[in-house]
C-alpha cells in the first residue's frame, strides 16, 4: 500500500490545486518584471562587448619582430581534438631555424578548446578576443597564415593571462 | 438614392473598414505580444524597425510574403491550400456580428456600428463560427500528411470539443439573465441599470471565469496551446506550412484572440456601453450623434485592448498544461461547474425573479 504523499500533485495544498490564486500570484510576478528597468541589455552592433583576457575567441598566431613565433613543431596539430590545424614546416635563416611554411586552421572544425594554446612550447598560438566569426563559404572558413598572424601588441591581455594562470 | 443602393454602399464600406480593422489589430497584437513578452523576460523587444520597433509587424509581413511557399509532395494539395483560407475566413467572418458602438443618425437613416449587430442569434453565430475554425486547423493537420501536424490537428479537435461545452453552458447563464441571443440587446441590458454598470461579470462571476478559461482553450493560446506545442510537435498543425499560408494561420490566431477579447467585453463588461448614460445625455452627447458613438467605440476598444493584453500576459506567465490535465480540467472541473452555475442562475431567476 502506498500511503505516502510522494508525487508533486499529492503534496499541493487545496488552494494550490484551485489554480486561480496561484495563477494570480504568477501574473503578479510577471507584472513586476515588466516594469523593471532593462538597462543591462546591450544594443549589440552599436555597443560591442570587450572580452577580458580569459576569453577564448578565434585562435591566432603571435607575430613578433615581423615573423611568427611558431617553430612548426606540429604539437598543436597533433593535440587538436577537432583536427582543425594543418602545419607544414620549412627552414628559415632566422635564429629559430624552423618556421611554418603553411599554417591553416579550419574554423568550421575548431571548437575553441584552447588545447593548441596550452600545448604550444613557444606560446606561438593563443586564443584571441575575436568573437565575430562569420563566413559565407566553407572555403573562406579555412584561415591561412595571412589571416592568422596577429601582432603581439594586440594579444597582450591574453599573454598576461597565460603567464598568470597557465 | 434608393434604399437598396444606400444599404449596399453602407455595408460595403462597413465590411471594408472592419476587415482592415481586423488586419491592423492583428499586427498591433503581434507587436504587443513581442514587446510584452520581451518586458516579462527582461528584454527590450523589437526596437530596430521604425521608432520603438513600431514597424516590426510590417517587416514581418513582408518577410512572410517573400518566403518560398513550400507544399510537401505527399500533402493533399487542394485541402492543404484550403485549410488556411478556411481558418482565416472564419476568423474574420465572426466580426460581422460584433457591435462596435450603438448607432449614428445620418440624415433620416440610422446606421448601426457593425455589419449585423442586431441579428437575433448573434451569440449563436459567434459560437458556430468559432467552432468551424477548428475544421481549418484539423484539415491543415490532416492534409499536411505529417505526424506532427496530424497530432496537432487532433489535439485541437479534442480540445475544442471539450471546452466548447463548458463555454456554451457558461454562456447560457448570461443568456438566461438577459433573455436574448442578440449581442446588442445583451449590451443594452447591461447598460440599463446600476448606472450603466450592470455588467454580467458582477451577475455571473463564476460563469465569467469558466468562459475566460474556455476562451483561452478556444483560441489555442497558452496554457492550452497544445495544438501547436513547439517543444513536442515542432509547430503542430502548421508544421508543413510556410510563407503566406503560415501567415494566414498566424493572422487567424491573432484575429481569434481579438474575437475572444471582444466577446468577453461584450458579454461580461458591457461592450460599447458607457457608464452613467444619463450624464452623457445631460451634456448633449445623446444617442445617435457621432461624438457619442465615438465615445462608445472608445469604451469598447479600451476593454478589448485590456483583454488582449491580458491574453498576452497570461501566455508569458503560465506554462503549458499536460494533455491529461487539460482534459481533466475541461471535463471534471469546468463542465460540472458550468452546469451548477446554470442551475443556480436558473433557480434564482425562477424563485426570486430578476
Ligand atoms: S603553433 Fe606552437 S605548437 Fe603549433 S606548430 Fe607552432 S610552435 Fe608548434
Ligand atoms: S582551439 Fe582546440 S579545436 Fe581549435 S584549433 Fe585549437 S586545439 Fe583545435
Amino acid at each position: 500500500m502506498n500511503n505516502r504523499k510522494n508525487t508533486e500533485a499529492e503534496r499541493l495544498t487545496f488552494w494550490e490545486k484551485m489554480y486561480i490564486p496561484e495563477i494570480a500570484r504568477g501574473l503578479g510576478i510577471t507584472l513586476r518584471q515588466m516594469f523593471k528597468p532593462k538597462d543591462f541589455v546591450r544594443q549589440y552592433p552599436e555597443q560591442r562587448w570587450e572580452p577580458t583576457g580569459s576569453f577564448r575567441g578565434r585562435p591566432v598566431l603571435v607575430e613578433e619582430d615581423g615573423g611568427e613565433r611558431c617553430v612548426a613543431c606540429g604539437l598543436c596539430a597533433r593535440v587538436c581534438p577537432a583536427l582543425a590545424i594543418e602545419v607544414q614546416a620549412g627552414e628559415t635563416p632566422r635564429e629559430k631555424e624552423r618556421y611554418p611554411e603553411k599554417f591553416e586552421i579550419n574554423m568550421l572544425r575548431c571548437i575553441f578548446c584552447s588545447y593548441c594554446e596550452e600545448v604550444c612550447p613557444e606560446e606561438a598560438i593563443v586564443m584571441s578576443k575575436d568573437y565575430e566569426i562569420v563566413y559565407t563559404s566553407p572555403q573562406e572558413a579555412i584561415l591561412g597564415k595571412d589571416e592568422l598572424l596577429v601582432p603581439k601588441a594586440k594579444l597582450q591581455d591574453r599573454l598576461e593571462f597565460l603567464r598568470q594562470y597557465k | 438614392m434608393s434604399d437598396l443602393t444606400f444599404t449596399l454602399i453602407e455595408f460595403g464600406i462597413k465590411a471594408a473598414i472592419i476587415i482592415n480593422i481586423v488586419l491592423v489589430m492583428a499586427s498591433v497584437e503581434v507587436y504587443l505580444e513581442r514587446k510584452i513578452s520581451a518586458w516579462i523576460q527582461n528584454r527590450v523587444g523589437p526596437n530596430r524597425v521604425g521608432p520603438m520597433g513600431l514597424l516590426q509587424p510590417i517587416a514581418d509581413v513582408v518577410k512572410l510574403f517573400m518566403k518560398e511557399d513550400l507544399v510537401p509532395k505527399a500533402a493533399f494539395q487542394g485541402f492543404h491550400r484550403l485549410a488556411p483560407l478556411l481558418t482565416l475566413a472564419v476568423a474574420i467572418g465572426v466580426y460581422a456580428v460584433i457591435p462596435y458602438a450603438h448607432y449614428v443618425n445620418i440624415g433620416e437613416r440610422t446606421v448601426y456600428w457593425g455589419i449585423a449587430p442586431n441579428i437575433n442569434i448573434g451569440v449563436l453565430f459567434i459560437l458556430a463560427m468559432t467552432s468551424i475554425g477548428v475544421y481549418g486547423i484539423t484539415l491543415a493537420g490532416w492534409a499536411s500528411n505529417s505526424k506532427y501536424s496530424l497530432l496537432g490537428g487532433l489535439r485541437s479537435a479534442a480540445q475544442m470539443i471539450s471546452y466548447e461545452l463548458s463555454m456554451g453552458l457558461s454562456l447560457l447563464g448570461v443568456i438566461l439573465i438577459a433573455g436574448t441571443l442578440s449581442l446588442n440587446e445583451i449590451i443594452l441590458f447591461q447598460r440599463d441599470g446600476w448606472y450603466g454598470l450592470r455588467w454580467m461579470v458582477f451577475l455571473q462571476p463564476v460563469g465569467f471565469l469558466i468562459f475566460l478559461v474556455s476562451s483561452f482553450a478556444e483560441t489555442n493560446r497558452t496554457p492550452f496551446d497544445l495544438p501547436e506545442a513547439e517543444p513536442e510537435l515542432v509547430g503542430g498543425y502548421n508544421t508543413e506550412y510556410s510563407g503566406m499560408k503560415f501567415g494566414m494561420f498566424f493572422l487567424a490566431e491573432y484575429a481569434n484572440m481579438a474575437t475572444a477579447s471582444a466577446f468577453l467585453s461584450l458579454l461580461y463588461f458591457g461592450g460599447w456601453s458607457l457608464p452613467f448614460p444619463e450624464f452623457w445625455d445631460s451634456i448633449g452627447l445623446i444617442e445617435g450623434t457621432w461624438s457619442r458613438a465615438l465615445l462608445q467605440f472608445g469604451s469598447f476598444f479600451v476593454k478589448l485592448m485590456i483583454f488582449i493584453v491580458f491574453f498576452i500576459w497570461v501566455r508569458w506567465t503560465v506554462p503549458r498544461f499536460r494533455y491529461d490535465q487539460l482534459m481533466n480540467l475541461g471535463w471534471k472541473v469546468l463542465l460540472p461547474l458550468s452546469i451548477i452555475n446554470l442551475f443556480v442562475t436558473a433557480s434564482v431567476i425562477i424563485f426570486f425573479g430578476l
